[in-house]
């Protein structure tokens, strides 16, 4: 009897809306709408930081930014969209996407989850607080030792990147444990393995890389707060300690922390593909496991980051190898892209057009990377334009793009309508040209020897043109992310008229099942799950069509309580580094305190 | 009642593996790339101090303000007896798990509160030789040795730390009489941790300790 009273009074419970619910939730849906919200703000930022450094750039000696401002733009603007864009947004579609294609009610720990995103937060504006100070990280989003040191870096701007990245990695470790346990132990009866979706099977693999990666940079910035901090010499040598070892350290959390931001982006494809094409997957299994033979080899990768270090011909030559046969899982999944849409019934909706020219992009960057594979090549390339290039190739046209055809995919299952389809492919096509004007000039500028982090070039070495492109291309991207806003707005204002049904592009997985947005406990009944393309197999069983699900009151479903604990740990995370920032022990040991004391009161909580 | 809401709670796993032992392994699995990032830089910086104290060789030091002849740094019979405690309380851990899920409750205090005396005693060791090496001269920026050894002891000094503090919390429970035979994982998921912050040492005692 005390359990349906509970129950009820938890169904009522959780309709509350209003931003004390939004502080207690716990519902990964709710997180994820979080983080998509957060995580676009900080893109945002991240995005003017390119549009200053662009402006600077646009001609010679331009007198826009002092060279110091443009050391705090360049480094925050890689620092930003690397922990606080591209992760995060992609951890809006481990949070919102993952529970529903494996068929669960929530993720594994709730209270965790919640914990993740707001350690997340805090440490994001941590971050951005040090722009208010004018005190923003300059030393590069690599912090190469010993440019970080207190000698060459006096100021605050290297503690607000050492600590911030603590926090973060703290954020990113706690959400690693809980997606990791969440597709091992969740799924709805039916969902082997091989029957997951491509999603979460690319999200799978980064939760392993986040595990096996951060742990690594969280050393390495202990030495360096040590050296900072207390005067050891970890990376001075002075007292015996190697720069090189930073690289090594960095690198080795850096390189696998790149396919931490593509492989989701290739999940993502690999979701939009066969649905805007009428077929299946194209090896699936050949895509799976390339998926972790990348995640494999990214571990074994990281020195060719370092071949200007002079690390021997051994050295260079083992990791250019390694590095070469990365683009061999990476061709067979583009192969596997393209004889997906192969024959297909192609519908060029929004999603499409953004994964196909993912598709391309990609193409364009990997080859440039095996470029630089190889290690005379990439002593000419390394510090120029060309590496910007060839990353930007693959995080904007790659990562970004996977991300923005994600965005339209799956807006309609998040909010409940759909974005404009004439207005997104508008935002596509300006975003398309705006990626290749900006980036692709780039590649001659740096093969001419135009280096990277420097405030300005001089007149008269035939970077003008170029540059002056780059930056109108630049500002065209600009101009596509307002394209956005403005169709994410107008769409919204006009909601009632663009209801998204629970299936708006006749999807295979299992999210496409539950009403768009789905209620708070996702499935009325656990699912079974019989085939790969689970909901392609129910079509055909049902003969053509499935019957919309309708939406019901959910007296009788538990759902986990509400807490604040979360927020509250995440607050002592947040007092315990900032001790550190400050050089106060008490501070230390209040926010010890206060993450031990939220931390029992987690832990003794009702769970619900 | 409340209990019996609790129960309905635990739905079935796809592995059939509790949820939050899978997820203390997967921590685990994290925490071993932590542990191998600090031992990897102390070998890395094995032999490049450039004063004393060393932890196997006599060596040249600043004591006292003035440059002498310093003895070996490290007490071998001291730290191997605190291993070893720390290695017997994983056994304690063990028994103490077994009262637990046979409802022996004289046996689960028993070796519970054997395994949070042995955690303390192996913490103090380390408070103790700490302290001893400071006043040898060895402090932490005293030379790379310095500085890579207390990084890596020291960090895994804290995660005893955290092993004894969790380890409590569950003792107090137990002695509340909250620990019945069908919730002893919240002790397993302890003691899980626990074998896993001395398994950590069993690679740093022989590394740093006897490896010369």
């Amino acid at each position: 009897m005390a359990t349906s009273v509970l129950d009820h009074a938890h169904g009522t419970a959780h309709e509350k809306t209003g931003l004390w619910s939004w502080i207690t939730t716990v519902d990964h849906k709710r997180i994820g709408i979080l983080y998509g919200a957060t995580a676009f703000l900080f893109f945002l930022m991240g995005g003017l930081e390119a549009l200053l450094i662009r402006w600077q750039l646009a001609k010679p000696e331009h007198g826009f930014v002092s060279p110091e401002m443009y050391n705090q733009l360049f480094t925050m603007h890689g620092t930003t969209m690397i922990f606080l864009g591209v992760m995060p947004l992609s951890a809006m579609f481990f949070n919102f996407m993952i529970p529903l294609q494996i068929g669960a009610r929530d993720v594994a720990f709730p209270r965790l989850n919640a914990f993740s995103y707001w350690v997340f937060l805090l440490g994001g504006l941590f971050l951005n607080v040090s722009f208010l100070l004018n005190a923003a990280p300059n030393a590069g989003w690599f912090g190469y030792a010993n440019l970080t040191s207190k000698q060459f870096s006096p100021g605050l701007n290297v503690d607000f990147w050492v600590i911030g990245l603590q926090i973060l990695g703290i954020a990113s470790l706690a959400a690693a444990v809980n997606f990791f346990t969440t597709v091992v132990n969740m799924r709805a009866p039916g969902m082997t393995l091989m029957r997951m979706p491509m999603f979460t099977w690319m999200s799978f693999f980064t939760q392993i890389l986040l595990l096996l990666a951060f742990p690594v940079i969280t050393v390495a910035l202990v030495f360096l707060m040590a050296d900072r901090n207390f005067g050891s010499h970890f990376f001075s040598p002075g007292g015996g300690g190697d720069p090189i070892l930073w690289q090594h350290l960095f690198w080795l959390f850096g390189h696998p922390e790149v396919y931490i931001l593509i492989l989701p982006a290739f999940g993502i494809v690999s979701e939009i593909l066969p649905v805007f094409s009428r077929k299946p997957l194209f090896g699936y299994a050949a895509m799976v496991f390339s998926g972790a033979f990348i995640a494999f080899l990214g571990f074994g990768v990281w020195s060719h980051h370092m071949f200007s270090t002079g690390m021997g011909p051994v050295a260079d030559a083992v990791f250019s190898v390694t590095t070469m046969l990365i683009a061999v899982p990476t061709g067979v999944k583009i192969f596997n892209w393209l004889g997906t849409i192969w024959g297909g019934s192609i519908q060029f909706k929004t999603p499409m057009l953004f994964a196909i020219g993912f598709v391309a992009l990609f193409i364009i960057g990997g080859l440039s990377g095996v470029m630089h594979a190889s290690p005379p090549a990439d002593l000419q390339q390394t510090d120029t334009y060309f590496v910007v290039a060839h990353f930007h190739y693959v995080l904007f046209g790659g990562s970004i793009f996977g991300l923005l055809g994600g965005a339209y995919y799956w807006w309609p299952k998040m909010s409940g309508f759909m974005l404009d389809d004439k207005i997104g492919k508008l935002h596509f096509w300006l975003t398309f040209i705006g990626m290749n004007l900006t980036f692709f000039p780039m590649h001659f500028v740096g093969l001419h020897g135009m280096p990277r982090r420097v405030y300005t070039y001089p007149a008269g070495l035939g970077f003008e043109t170029m540059n002056m492109i780059e930056t109108v291309g630049a500002f065209l991207l600009g101009l596509s992310f307002l394209t956005f806003l403005y169709n994410i707005w107008t769409s919204a204002r006009t909601r009632a008229e663009r209801v998204a049904p629970a299936d708006p592009w006749h999807g295979a997985t299992l999210e496409w099942a539950i009403p768009s947005p789905p209620q708070e406990w996702n499935f009325n009944e656990i699912p079974q799950v019989h085939a790969r393309d689970e909901l392609w197999y129910r079509r055909r069983q049902a003969g053509g069509t499935l019957p919309e699900p309708e939406r019901v009151s959910g007296a009788g479903i538990h759902l986990p309580n509400p807490s604040y604990w979360p927020l509250v740990t995440a607050i002592g995370v947040l007092v315990f580094f900032l001790g550190f920032m400050f050089h106060m022990v008490p501070v230390n040991i209040l926010g010890g305190l206060l993450v031990l004391f939220g931390a029992m009161k987690w832990a003794f909580e009702p769970a619900g | 009642m409340a209990d019996a809401h609790a129960h309905a709670l635990e739905h079935p796993t796809s592995t059939g593996i509790d949820s939050r032992k899978l997820a203390i392994w997967t921590f685990i699995g994290s925490e071993c790339m932590f542990f191998t990032s600090l031992i990897s830089t102390y070998l890395v910086y094995k032999g490049k101090s450039l004063v004393g104290p060393l932890p196997h060789e006599a060596s040249q030091c600043m004591l006292h303000g003035k440059m002498q002849e310093c003895e070996q740094i490290f007490s071998i019979p001291l730290v191997t007896f605190g291993t070893a405690v720390l290695l017997f309380s994983s056994f304690f851990v063990v028994m103490a798990l077994n009262g637990a899920q046979t409802g022996n409750r004289k046996k689960l205090l028993f070796w519970l509160s054997a395994t949070v005396i042995g955690g303390l005693f192996f913490i103090g060791m380390q408070v103790y030789e700490f302290t001893h090496f400071v006043h040898e001269g060895l402090g932490y920026t005293t030379n790379l040795f310095g500085s890579s050894f207390y990084t890596l002891t020291g960090f895994h000094g804290s995660h005893v730390t955290l092993g004894v503090i969790w380890l409590s919390t569950v003792l107090i429970l137990a002695f509340r009489g909250k620990l019945p035979p069908e919730k002893s994982l919240n002790l397993e998921l302890a003691a899980l941790y626990w074998h896993f912050v001395d398994v950590v040492w069993i690679v740093i005692f022989p590394v740093v300790y006897l490896m010369r």
